[in-house]
């Protein structure tokens, strides 16, 4: 067995461990990504809007 | 500060206070409940009457550990230091399942007093390291208590 | 003596300083994860009596401790709302709780990865177990009064209805906060007392725990990125007819695109004081 496959198997542990990380890069790097693109949508949003009514008055 | 803020402040920490004394009212009436299991010092007591289910939780005691050649029934002993209660079970024991380890039994009393269990859980400690540290902690006569918590039980009186 | 606070913690202020930060919060939560997880998954050696599978423990700590952080956030910025009235602090309660209720998910789900092959179940109704699902449920609940109480129509404002029952249910739920850390010391638990926050030296062999440590400050650090990108958002919905946010399109047109700072910071000080303040 090379090193590789035997970090993988986690000693025998391999679907809880990587279970575990999975389930956090998920919902952690979702909420992280969903935010910062729910950041770039309002700004453009917002700000498109800001200057339409600036441009109006 | 203002008298309105200050008297907002006043609302906010009595209302925390409020809750927080009904709060500790509340866990203290039920502790007994909130407890997942009663130690053998319990059983012992008599705290729970025979046939009820309930969650029994000690040390497995060196050596006591009898399994029988043809199925998967076991027996052990379990431990507060004070009091042992004997546990038989059949099924799958936990990875970490051994003598000397904590463990919580789901189960009842029979007649005789022996603790039949429905389900075995093995409860571990706080300690981490590698298992040479383990080793060479063994060998020097050093290693953490390995009570995981047991030891409080036994100060739970009925 | 408060009228500081009202400047300092004003929208604008707030929403410029959160942009200076987030970058750097955000690089140094990568470099502190990224070096963590090599320490904790590769170099550092497995447990004497859990194996490899201990090393969920990576995950499964940070997580639990910044479920009761955020939470701490979320109830301090919620009483500072209800008093001072400040609506800033009532924009950071909001944004912390979907953080926090990822991390308390993320530590409850990885918990459930451990204790099946180690103690045996899934789940148990212990003390830390619950309590811990309820900070969940008191997450989820903040979220859904603002939700259900929210000020209808296309205005991003929140009423002022939901803003203050949600921030007395925060600050009524931080009650929890103590029961989670106690719990293992208070009842008979399956879950193990902790490694450490011990009053003696931790536990927890030091090849174990540097690792343990950075992964904390990593997730500490994401907490803070997430925080100051979300805040920036419900800053922008909620005041995105005042006149700083006017000043700052303004401004944003005139400069690149991409450079989400505006170019003068003079701008965005409004000539009269906001509403809030």
């Amino acid at each position: 067995m090379n090193a590789l496959t035997e970090f993988l198997a986690m000693g025998g542990y391999a679907f809880y461990v990587w279970a575990s990380y999975a389930a956090a890069f998920v919902l952690i790097g979702g909420i992280v990504l969903w935010s910062r693109y729910e950041l770039n949508a309002a700004r453009q949003r917002i700000f498109v809007r800001a200057r339409r009514t600036e441009r109006s008055r | 500060m203002t008298p309105r803020r200050r008297q907002r402040l006043m609302l906010v920490s009595l209302m925390l206070l409020g809750v927080s004394a009904a709060v500790a009212f509340g866990v203290s009436a039920f502790r007994q409940n909130l407890m997942l299991f009663h130690s053998p010092s319990d059983v012992a007591a008599g705290v729970v009457e025979e046939g009820r289910a309930f969650r029994v939780g000690g040390m497995v005691v060196d050596d006591s550990v009898r399994r029988d050649g043809d199925s998967l029934a076991v027996a052990f002993d379990v431990t507060d230091h004070a009091e042992t209660v004997t546990v038989s079970f059949e099924g799958i024991l936990p990875d970490l399942f051994r003598e000397g380890q904590g463990i919580v039994a789901m189960g009842a009393l029979d007649a005789t007093g022996t603790f039949v269990a429905t389900e075995v859980l093995a409860k571990h400690d706080e300690n981490y390291m590698p298992p040479e540290v383990a080793d060479a902690l063994e060998k020097a006569g050093r290693m953490p208590g390995t009570e995981a918590g047991f030891e409080r039980a036994v100060q739970v009186d009925p | 003596m408060f009228t500081w606070i009202h400047r300092f913690g004003s929208a604008p202020n707030v929403y410029r300083l959160s942009g200076v930060l987030a970058p750097w919060f955000g690089v140094s939560a990568a470099l502190c994860i990224i070096i963590g997880l090599y320490l904790g998954l590769v170099v550092a050696p497995p447990d004497y009596e859990q194996g490899e599978s201990y090393r969920i423990i990576y995950i499964h700590v940070p997580a639990a401790w910044m479920s009761m952080f955020a939470y701490v956030v979320m109830a301090v910025s919620s009483a500072i709302f209800l008093i001072w009235r400040l609506k800033v602090a009532d924009a950071v309660a909001a944004a912390v709780a979907p953080i926090g209720a990822a991390f308390t998910a993320v530590a409850l789900i990885t918990g459930s990865f451990w204790g099946k092959p180690m103690w045996g179940t899934w789940w148990v109704w212990d003390a830390r177990l619950t309590s811990e699902l309820l900070l969940l449920f008191l997450y989820l609940g903040y979220m859904a009064l603002r939700g259900a109480l929210a000020a209808p129509g296309e205005s991003s404002a929140p009423s002022t209805t939901a803003a203050r029952g949600a921030a007395i249910l925060a600050v009524v739920g931080v009650i929890n906060i103590p029961i989670i850390h106690f719990s293992v010391e208070w009842w008979n638990t399956l879950h193990q007392p902790s490694t450490i926050t011990r009053f003696d030296k931790p536990a927890m062999h030091i090849s174990m725990l540097r690792p343990l440590l950075l992964m904390a400050l990593g997730a500490q650090l994401l907490f803070f990125h997430n925080l100051t990108v979300r805040l920036r958002t419900g800053l922008l919905q909620r005041e995105s007819r005042a006149r700083w946010v006017r000043e700052l399109a303004i401004a944003q047109s005139n400069t690149p695109p991409g450079d989400n700072t505006p170019g003068a910071s003079s701008t965005v000080v409004p000539e009269k004081p906001e509403p809030s303040a």
